[in-house]
């Protein structure tokens, strides 16, 4: 059988730090079935011997309001470890040991690592480690995660209560004359009627009763209704009695007790000396600058800047790197392959499509590994501080700021990691808006877009209009955000109540480890859904091909150029290499064939499936201003929103454009009929708010738990965006 | 000896908490975080924009929206 040990803590308790320091690379990273809480498991080997190890979510308590929580406690009740090892800080005893009052009244094998020593030893903080330990009756093991101090008597010790074997007696504590009467009557019906007592122990159950704690009274209800509403009714007996005598609540008498049990337990000498609370740490002397009213908010947009101009600047070279491999990739295959619908597949389905996703690997390792080094240092928890109040009035949290600003907040991101990014959010609605709200940014795939009808249609004044978009993008986004907190999320805000931790310097392997699973995860899921899906994007853009009558044509018109020139010349064009100079003949040849080939491609494209949506939907969309051309150009813009200037180019027979250098097309467009400065606006609109490209659509519904909001993401944000370009148009046209 | 909601205390006062008027998650929240009546707390700064609040008590610090200090009484000398 193998030994299951957890490792549980309050978050910012270094639990995570001593975790990698145990396991090392050897962990796996998966998510808990049905919720988006991740689960970290990792292996300890000692000579001959293996332990799992799993990292539980960090909680400051186990009721069941958090996703965390819930994980936490499931895990513990069913899976069973051997033994729980409870991470505690020791310069912040009394909140830690909160959580292991309540693992002890559970009847849980317990072995506490009170970790930080170093940092509590330097406060002035000392602790008596055996009276600690005698009077819990667990062993407690001092230890310094940052360096692997004490690990190893950690293992020792948690082995030995392992062996050990039976389960300790659930700690009873009082709490209160009230309830423990009412406790204790509650326990005698749960053990008589054997009310749930073969997973939970009956105390535990009556506690949880008494707390109000949903998801066991649930359980209750569906097993045993009657002896749940008989406990329910001694409970609001009670409630009620306490609510008029001494105007609280049974939760809170008992967390009242719980502290109070603790700290007469510190009292009784385990802190033999207490600082002077008063002392500045180093930390409140950092906070002074950094949250300062003017200061605060100025550094904060440089580490922000900073972030992005690490983010996407340095990231460009290696991704440049993958670039050049795929086209690289590319070019070979082409080159191998036959021609036909073998090499188009390869090459413009698996290859442009993997590789544009593998694109961005670089970019989510470069983000990840800027975000875990805010996030670990404390300075995160500043910035949703300093900004909670203004996003706090869009139904968002203080931490959505990074997720915006990556997705393109400062023009140039993307929604990709920005959506990644979300997961430092812990309120599951605000977290929710912020994912389906990112997207509105202008990442850099949007650029381009802008870029050429800006260049078409606004020359006088693009860095004015590229202003407007981007302010239109974020007063969207966060309106929409509101709107949404206020229907499909709806809800009260999560509490704000967070702890601003010591400032620390993150570790190296924790950073490198961080970066890496988030990477990961992010590579796995290219390898499959998303190679099916440009696969699917290329079909659309491919089948079905021009019928034979069609192509017959092309051929014949193709054949009759060559033949109104002489053999020789045809000969001649046929191995000479483009660079050298052509004769004037050949070159006209040249391009007779190129417009030809260049026709023949938006044939096709009209004629394909994608193309056939939009001339179906050219009836609806010419509301919005915008004809067939530009329809299919955003049904591939799905693909990737740079691929709306490629497709707009093969769509009016230039071939394909490289989005960087767009002139030809903008000068097209401009003399195209049906374009003009208001279709411009109206497409532009269109982009900012339409479907999420696929990959952040993928993102999402992963992010998110739940296929169904990235559907609600593709399909809300296509009719939103499409009633305000049709407002803009029509509204437009009116004057 | 006066008894002040949280939400109107100054910059470094500092107090003891007097009650919690809160329950569901909001109290739970409230309470697993230390802020039980009998707890040391002091006011550490307030957000440019003078919301949340961030607290020392039992030697960390503790940031909260003044929505959620409406619900602490503290007892201040």
């Amino acid at each position: 059988m193998k030994t299951i040990f957890a490792m549980a803590g309050n978050p910012n308790s270094g639990k995570t730090t001593l975790f990698n320091e145990i396991t090392g690379a050897r962990q796996h990273v998966g998510n808990y079935p049905g919720v988006t809480v991740e689960k970290k498991e990792g292996i300890y080997i000692n000579k001959d011997r293996k332990i799992n190890i799993v990292d539980l979510p960090g909680t400051y308590s186990l009721t069941a309001y958090s996703q965390e929580e819930v994980v936490a406690r499931d895990f513990l009740v069913n899976e069973k470890p051997a033994v729980v090892i409870n991470v505690i800080d020791a310069s912040n005893l009394e909140r830690n040991l909160y959580l292991t009052i309540q693992f002890l009244e559970m009847g849980i094998p317990v072995c506490i690592a009170l970790n930080m020593m170093d940092v509590a030893k330097k406060r002035g903080i000392k602790i008596d480690i055996e009276k600690l330990s005698d009077l819990l009756g667990i062993p407690v093991i001092p230890t310094i995660a940052r360096n692997g101090n004490g690990k190893y008597e950690l293992i020792r010790a948690a082995q030995k209560r392992a062996k050990h074997g039976n389960t300790p007696a659930c700690l009873e504590i009082s709490y209160g004359n009230d309830i423990d009467q009412t406790l204790s009557k509650m326990e005698a019906e749960i053990r008589t009627k054997q009310f749930l007592t073969e997973t939970y122990p009956s105390r535990w159950i009556a506690l949880k009763y008494l707390e109000n704690d949903k998801q066991i009274i649930n359980l209750g209800k569906r097993n045993h209704p009657v002896v749940s509403n008989r406990l329910e009714k001694m409970v609001r007996r009670v409630s009620d009695h306490l609510k008029s005598t001494m105007e609280t609540y049974p939760e809170a008498e008992i967390a009242d007790h719980r502290y109070g049990y603790i700290k007469s337990m510190i009292k009784q000498g385990v802190i033999t000396h207490k600082p002077d609370q008063d002392r500045l740490f180093i930390s409140d002397k950092i906070d002074k600058v950094v949250t300062h009213r003017f200061l605060g908010p100025l550094m904060m947009f440089a580490v922000i800047m900073g972030l992005y101009q690490f983010t996407f600047t340095y990231s460009e070279i290696p991704v440049g790197w993958f670039e050049s491999f795929f086209a690289w990739l590319g070019d070979t295959a082409s080159a191998l392959l036959p021609d036909g619908l073998i090499q188009s597949l390869i090459v413009s389905g698996i290859i442009d499509g993997v590789g544009g996703v593998l694109g961005f690997v670089p970019l989510i390792m470069f983000m990840f590994l800027g975000i875990s080094i805010i996030e670990d240092s404390g300075y995160l928890a500043r910035v949703a501080f300093m900004l909670d109040r203004v996003f706090r009035i869009f139904g968002l949290h203080g931490n959505s700021v990074m997720a915006f600003i990556v997705s393109g907040g400062i023009a140039g991101g993307c929604a990709v990691p920005g959506v990644m990014a979300s997961r430092t959010l812990k309120s599951p609605r605000e977290r929710l808006a912020t994912l389906l709200t990112v997207p509105f940014m202008n990442c850099g795939a949007k650029l381009p877009v802008f870029a050429l009808l800006v260049a078409a249609f606004f020359p006088e004044n693009e860095a004015g209009v590229m202003f407007a978009i981007t302010l239109i993008a974020w007063g969207g986004a966060l309106l929409v955000a509101r709107l949404l907190r206020s229907t499909v999320i709806r809800g009260e805000a999560t509490p704000f109540i967070m702890e601003l931790p010591p400032y620390r310097f993150p570790t190296f392997k924790g950073l490198m480890i961080h970066t890496w699973e988030k990477t990961w995860q992010y590579i796995k899921k290219a390898g499959t859904v998303i190679l099916g899906i440009s696969i699917i994007l290329w079909a659309m853009m491919t089948f079905p091909g021009l019928s034979e009558e069609r192509a017959n044509e092309f051929e014949s018109q193709r054949n009759l150029a060559k033949a109104s020139v002489s053999s020789a010349i045809l000969k001649k064009s046929r191995t000479e290499v483009e660079e050298t100079e052509l004769s004037k003949e050949i070159r006209k040849l040249k391009e007779k064939l190129d417009t030809i080939d260049l026709a023949e491609a938006e044939a096709a494209l009209k004629y394909s499936i994608a193309g056939r949506i939009g001339t179906a939907l050219e009836s609806i969309s010419k509301l919005a201003g915008f004809d067939w051309r530009t329809n299919i150009a955003l049904v591939g813009g799905f693909a990737a929103k740079e691929v709306v200037v490629s497709t707009l180019g093969t769509a009016y027979s230039l071939g394909n454009i490289d989005p960087e250098e767009t002139e030809s097309l903008a000068d097209r467009l401009k003399r195209a009929p049906g374009w003009s400065p208001l279709v411009a606006w109206s497409l532009i609109i269109f982009t900012i708010f339409y479907a999420p490209c696929f990959v952040a659509v993928v993102c999402i519904s992963r992010e998110a738990g739940s296929w169904k909001w990235g559907i609600f993401s593709m399909v809300f944000n296509t009719i939103l965006a499409f009633t305000l370009s049709v407002a803009v148009f029509q509204i437009g046209s009116l004057f | 000896m006066a008894i002040l909601n949280m939400r109107q205390m100054q910059k470094n006062q500092s107090g003891i908490i007097f009650s919690v008027k809160a329950d569901g998650e909001m109290g739970r929240r409230i309470r697993d975080m230390g802020l039980v009546p009998g707890a040391e707390i002091k006011i550490q700064r307030r957000a440019p924009l003078y919301d949340p609040v961030a607290l020392r008590i039992m030697g960390f610090t503790l940031t909260l929206r003044n929505s959620e200090a409406d619900f602490i009484e503290v007892e201040v000398q």
